[in-house]
This record gives C-alpha cells, structure tokens and sequence, in this order.
C-alpha cells in the first residue's frame, strides 16, 4: 500500500486509566505481556505497507518516545520515509501543546505536504486491534468517498463505557448519517474505530479551514462538521477490536487475550505485531510452579501459583504465592506466600511476604509504578 | 580507520560431526542452545560484554543460517561505523582458491582483516562452547605478563583430561608443555580454544606456517609447540566460570539440563553479564487451561496445553492438550500432538509429532548404525521430520530431517534403529 501514509494520533491525558496513564500516554501503556498499545496499529499500518507514518505526541510522551526509537522494531528505519515522531514544539506564534488532534496534525503539516502519498490513513493510537488496511482503502475508493471511517458494532462491550466512544449511524448504502462524540446515552452501538482514509490534499485542505476558523478538533471540528457536505462513508470491521478507554477496558483486554480465538486474531492473522524487545532469557519455572490459562513472558521466573493472569517480562513469583486474575508489569517480584486477586501491578513493584490483597473483576485494584508493599 | 588495541576471531568454520542429525544442516556454532540462544551466540556476547567491538567471524561449514542469525551484529550491539561484526568465508584470490585448512590457515587467510585495525593484541575464540567469560581480565594477565600468547585452561576431571589439549606449567602459570590428548596427563589443565596472541608474534608464525607444507595448519598441533619450542613467553590463564564443548549428544543435552536447576551454575538472568540473541517476533507464551509446566524453560510464542516437566522448550513450540514431555529438548516452532509423550527426546525445529506417539521407550542400547553418536538413551528427531500419529518410537533412535510420514518404514520403530532420507542403508 504505498499510495498511503500513516498518521497515528495518540490523545491527550486519559484520567480513566488512573495510575497506569499518569506518566505515560495511554498509548504506550504496556499490554499483553510484551507489548504497548501503540504497537497495535503500528504493526498493522505496516503490515498494510505503509512506510511513511508519523506519530502526534502531546501527553507525557516520553516512554512513548523511548518505545519506539528510531522506528527499528517495526523495519521504519527507512533512508527515505519510516517512522517520524512529532512532539509538542515552540515556534514564532506557536505556543507549544496542541490544542486538538486537528491542531496537533495542523502543525506538523510539512510532514503532510512533503509527503507524496495519495492518501492518509488517519488512526487512533490506543486500540488493540488486527486490520489490514488495504481492504479499507479499496471500499473508500470503489464508494468514491471523500472520507472512510471504520466503524464496529460494540455490542459485547459494557454500555456505559461506549459512552466514552464516537458512536455512529450509516445507511443501507454506507453513508454515515449521524456522529455523536462520547454520548451520555448513546443511541446505538455501532462506534468508531477512530481510524479515517482521505486523500492527503483533502486532509491539509479540511486542516487548514479548520484552524481558521479557530478550531482544533479532528472528529468534532472536521468530521462531525463536514457530515453534511462531504461524502462520509463507514467501513464495518467485525474482528476484535477494543479501545482502551477506561481501566476496566485495559484490565478486561489483558484477560481477553487468554480467550484463544482472540490470540488468534491479534497474533496469527493479518501479520505479526511488532515490539520492542528486552534481551531477557526465558521464562523459567521451578519445581513447585503451578500455572494455567496465563500469558507468560520471557525473563520471567516462577515458583508459586498462577491463574488467568498476564505477566510481563521479568516478573518473580516465589514459592507459595498464588496470583490470580492478575496484570503485573515488568520487573515486579511477588515475595513467597502472597495472594492476590484481581490486581494490575505495574512495572517493578515490590509485594513482600504474606501480602493478601483482593480486588475485583469489575474494580480491578491498581498497584503503581516502583511502589514497594 | 581508528586502531584497535584487540579485535577477535570467531572460528565458527566446525561442523561438530559428533551432534549427528543436530548439524546435518547447520554448522556447529549456529545449533540452538537454552530455549533462545545459538551456540555462537555466547562468544559474540562475551565479545561485546568484554568491549571487544571487532569480530570478524570465519565459518566454512553449512554457513546460510549462521550468516542469516549474525546478520550486521545488530543483537549485539556489533553494527558499528568502525569495527563491528563481519563474516570471514574462504575467498578466492588471484590465481588460488582455497577453504580453510585448518584453524591457523583460517587466520593465515585473513591476515589482510585483522591488518586494517592495526591492532595489538588478537583474540581467537572458537564458537563451539557455552561459557560466559570477561576476556579483557585475561587480556590484562597477558599484558602483565608481557606474553606472546596467553590460553585459557579449565580444570577438567582427572580421567577425562586425557581428551582434552593439555597445559603443563609452573607454579606461576607460565606454560612448559603443551600435550595434545595425552595417554598420562601430568596436569588437568585444559585448553579452552581460547588464546590471546600479541598480533606481531602470531602474524610471523602464521606466515612461517604456512610454508611449511608438513604442517596441519592448526592452533593446537602447530602454531602453540612451534612457539612453546622457540621459547616464546606463553602462559596460561585459569578460568573457573562453567564451559561446556556441548560437542556431544549427549554433552548437549545435559548442558541444556543443566539451565532448569533451581539456581543453576550457568546462570542465563544475569543482568551484569546478558547474553544476546536475534528476538523473535512472538506474543509471549502461553499456558492454557488443560497445561501444565514444572522445571522448565519456556520461550516466547509457545502454547501449552500438555503437561511439560525438565525439559527445554524454543519459541513457537505448540503441545497439544494430554502430551507429556519430560527430560527433553524442543527446538523452535515444533508441534507436540495431543495424548503423545516424549521421553528424553531432542526435537529438531519445525517438526511435527503426530497424536498418540511415544518417543524415547524401550531399552537403551546402541544406535546400530552410529553407536559412537547415539549411545546415551537420547532419541533425536531432525528438523523438519513428521512422525506419524500413533508412532512408537525407542531409545537412541535417529529420525532424519525433513523425513515424512511415508518414509517410516513401519509404526514401530525400536530402539537403536534409524529412520533416514533414502531409507537405512545411508
């Protein structure tokens, strides 16, 4: 797919995903063992072979920006093209953040106007997700849209949290005939999948409108806008797909991906999803280890009991620990005799010896960073 | 080009003939080794762990998949402006073209190579052995004591130095003898097939080996007596760290056993010391409900819903709910059929073991054809093989690569016995 380029927008503060999201933007969030979010639609984008993308920062972009370097994990490291990461920056009258996603493209629009691609995909950094982005350019190009947006029936997610999502209404033909942004009563569950095809002059053109006319949101200024002018179509995905809103959102993905038809969707199909990787060895587990229905990553080193969970590289589990339901992040040690349920443990936490500590399915308790108990 | 002070040499030209089917294909430093690793992989990490950033890399066997694994060094930090890895194969010149003769020769031929970094001191370095080892402590020792050659030893077992190069030397490390596999050993002193040389010295004696036509052109049998003859300063530099040569079946598997201890001696998780490797690109790996793993060590991309115990598994290996494997090895990206048990088995990457097979049963005796390779009860399955559902298979049995379900000769097959492309009589 060389006749496009790739613009990832990665959002501004998400105060939902609490302590996870607080130094780091929910992009970059760690994910599924090994992953951050943001290497969803990295991944896709280039198993769509899309070469020339660039990433919006804003929010506490800087684990974001140590995760993906010069782009090498996902072969970005182009001579021409590849990975172009644009943060925040101060210039004449610019003052510095961005005031909205149209805002935030608005002022990296060289990027656009050098580029010479005949179209833009346009995607949310913070879903998980496996989509080739082909098929998607080729039904915007047989409906002869000006704007493509992928939608997904949301029914197997919680109503109250499509309230936080685009929701959506398309006709018969394709057409999307209504756009309401984060809803109180959202009216149907067809959402957006915050990911949009346009031609690029289109897109620098709707841009620079946009911003003189003093506005800075991409769905609410421009897309909600233009529904009446323009020729808006939707694109129906129906594989998985989840955004992550809210920290339940991230505590039921993480569980998610133990359900093997998911597995399969997010890391057999459509390619591989890319990362970068720790050199660490494998995960060794010791005579006494118990493990089922978890996701294990390399480095790790197991001696206790562990149940339905999901855990990064590095994790230490002692002797008579039992952690179920469990997330826990890099580099953390669970002390022997633990037992806990229903946890997110961030990166490099300490839980010393005998801690019983139980949060629920629905109310996850949230550990944080280096936070020693 | 900048000077380096040392750069090393990789001989990684072995085939380790005695790793049977493991290196039909593959060269011996490119076998995998510890659930991620090659062979190679340990010396290249010392290498750059040491901050020795120069490495040329001689291989000659089989070199497609260790050429593709090293690739510009990038795991290792190697992919420099200035130095970095580069692989040395026998070339030809203007009117000669040669391979290798011998492990001097190999270096003789790349005089040009090392020349370009001008530098003082070379290490050799074999990648046939697991070990972690700081050589720029044994480079300081050399340097101390003004050597023209410094060799690594290794205290080995008294009635097994006997098949080892042995150093006989002073109280002070200074060596006096050397004896290549001697009938009575007067030390247990044994020669890793590491040696640090003072460039200038080695370089005159390469040349002069080289015109000497009676010569094996080898570090051991030449080059070490002519110079320990001349009298030149050569001392040897204790280690006392695990090494393994991994050069047998059965060296190979109990080295890989040897990872699954509870606090194993050759300890993989040491971040001061991290040995590298090309990562895969695979989801971390899991453990499904019916799954079970105790004393293990699982890579990345696996899927498990058999139950696994002592044993060593590579990335991608899938095990089918009611298998069992103990005391075995998998290489990557094997699948394991459902109610099927493996027994102290060495399985080749990408092979596929049908449903209801059991591997590694009967009595150990003697591979018929190759008693001297396969003599320890361990069965090994080359990569790529299919054994079909319901196969019975027993000990020290050889199932060739890339063998198909038609090639067996029937369901059975007992121990000792052979299933080889184009039938036994290979």
């Amino acid at each position: 797919m060389k006749s496009a380029m790739g613009i990832i927008l990665t959002g501004g503060k998400n105060d939902r995903l609490r302590e996870l999201a607080e130094m780091r933007s929910s992009t970059a969030v760690p994910i599924g063992g090994k992953y951050r979010v943001i290497d969803f639609v990295l991944s896709n984008m280039v198993n769509s072979g899309i070469t020339n993308i660039g990433v919006l920062t804003q929010y506490s972009f800087r684990s974001l920006m140590d995760h993906l370097g010069s782009g090498k994990e996902w072969d970005l490291d182009r001579r021409n093209e590849g990975l172009f990461v644009f943060p925040p920056y101060l210039a004449g009258e610019h003052s510095g953040w961005y005031q909205g996603s149209a805002d935030a493209m608005y002022h990296n629009i060289t990027f656009l106007k050098r580029s010479y691609e005949e179209y833009v995909v346009v995607a949310q950094g913070n879903c998980v997700y496996k989509m080739l982005f082909d098929g998607m350019l080729d039904y915007h190009i047989r409906k002869n849209a000006d704007i493509t947006i992928a939608y997904r029936d949301m029914f197997d997610f919680p109503k109250e949290e499509i309230s936080f999502m685009g929701v959506m209404q398309v006709d018969d033909n394709g057409k999307v005939t209504d756009f309401k942004e984060k809803h109180k009563n959202p009216e149907s569950t067809i959402c957006s999948m915050g990911i949009y095809i346009l031609k690029r002059e289109l897109l620098i053109s709707l841009l620079e409108e946009c911003i003189s006319h003093g506005k800075y949101d991409f769905v609410k200024d421009v897309i909600i806008n233009k529904l009446g002018s323009l020729n808006i179509y939707g694109y129906r995905f129906d594989g998985y797909w989840r955004n992550l809103s809210t920290i339940n959102a991230y505590y039921r993905i993480n569980m998610e991906m133990l359900n093997p038809e998911i597995r399969y969707q997010l890391f057999q199909q459509h390619g591989k999803v890319y990362t970068k990787v720790k050199d660490e060895p494998p995960a060794k587990y010791n005579e006494e280890a118990e493990v089922r229905n978890s996701i294990i990553a390399d480095g790790c080193i197991i001696e206790g009991t562990v149940i339905n969970s999901v855990l990064f590289c590095g994790v230490t589990i002692k002797r008579n620990a039992v952690v179920k339901d469990c997330i826990i992040m890099q580099d953390s040690v669970i002390e022997e005799d633990v037992d806990i349920e229903s946890l997110i443990i961030d990166k490099n936490v300490y839980l010393s010896r005998g801690i019983k500590l139980k949060g629920m399915a629905n109310f996850p308790i949230t550990i944080g960073k280096n936070a020693v108990i | 080009m900048h000077n380096k002070e040392i750069i090393a040499l990789l001989l990684a030209g072995g085939q380790g003939s005695r790793l049977g089917v493991l290196t039909k294909n593959i060269a011996k430093p490119a076998v995998l080794y510890g659930g991620k690793y090659r062979i190679i992989d340990f010396s290249l990490s010392n290498c750059i762990n040491s901050d020795i950033d120069t490495v040329g890399v001689l291989t000659q066997y089989q070199p497609l998949e260790l050429n593709a694994h090293i690739g510009i060094g990038k795991p290792w930090d190697m992919d420099r402006i200035n130095g970095g890895v580069t692989i040395l194969s026998p070339y030809l010149k203007a009117e000669i073209g040669e391979w290798y003769k011998g492990t001097a020769n190999a270096v003789f031929q790349n005089i040009h190579y090392v020349d370009k970094y001008s530098p003082k001191y070379v290490i050799i370095l074999s990648g046939d052995h697991v070990y972690k080892m700081n050589y720029s402590q044994m480079l300081d020792f050399h340097k101390e004591n003004n050597a023209d050659a410094t060799i690594s030893v290794i205290n080995v077992p008294w009635e097994e130095a006997n098949r080892y190069g042995i150093m006989n030397t002073y109280e002070n490390g200074k060596i006096y003898e050397f004896e290549e596999k001697p009938q009575n050993p007067k030390s247990n002193l044994a020669s890793m097939g590491v040696y640090i040389f003072t460039w200038e010295v080695l370089k005159e004696y390469l040349i002069r080996d080289d015109q000497n036509s009676e010569s094996a052109h080898d570090f051991g049998k030449n080059i070490i007596p002519l110079m320990l003859g001349e009298g030149r300063s050569m001392w040897a530099y204790k280690f006392n760290g695990y090494w393994r040569d991994v050069g047998t079946i059965q060296a190979y598997w109990e080295s890989n056993m040897d990872l699954i201890s509870r606090v194993p001696e050759f300890n993989l998780f040491d971040p001061a010391w991290k040995i590298y490797t090309p990562n895969p690109v695979k989801p971390a790996h899991y453990i499904g409900p019916t799954g079970s793993v105790k004393k293990s060590i699982v890579a990345e991309g696996c899927m498990i819903y058999g139950k696994v115990k002592n044993s060593v598994l590579f990335p991608g290996v899938y095990v089918s709910e009611g298998a069992e494997i103990v005391d075995s090895i998998v290489m990557s990206d094997s699948v394991i059929g459902s109610n099927t048990v493996i027994n102290k088995c060495i399985i080749g990457e990408d092979a596929k073991i049908g449903s209801n097979v059991k591997m590694g049963i009967g009595e150990n005796i003697p591979n018929e054809l190759k008693p001297q390779l396969y003599d320890s009860g361990i069965t090994v399955v080359g990569e790529k093989a299919v054994v079909p559902d319901g196969c019975q298979i027993g000990k020290n049995v050889v199932i060739d690569s890339y063998i198909t379900e038609q090639e067996f000769p029937s369901l059975i097959i007992e121990s000792a016995k052979s299933v080889l492309k184009g039938g036994e009589t290979e």
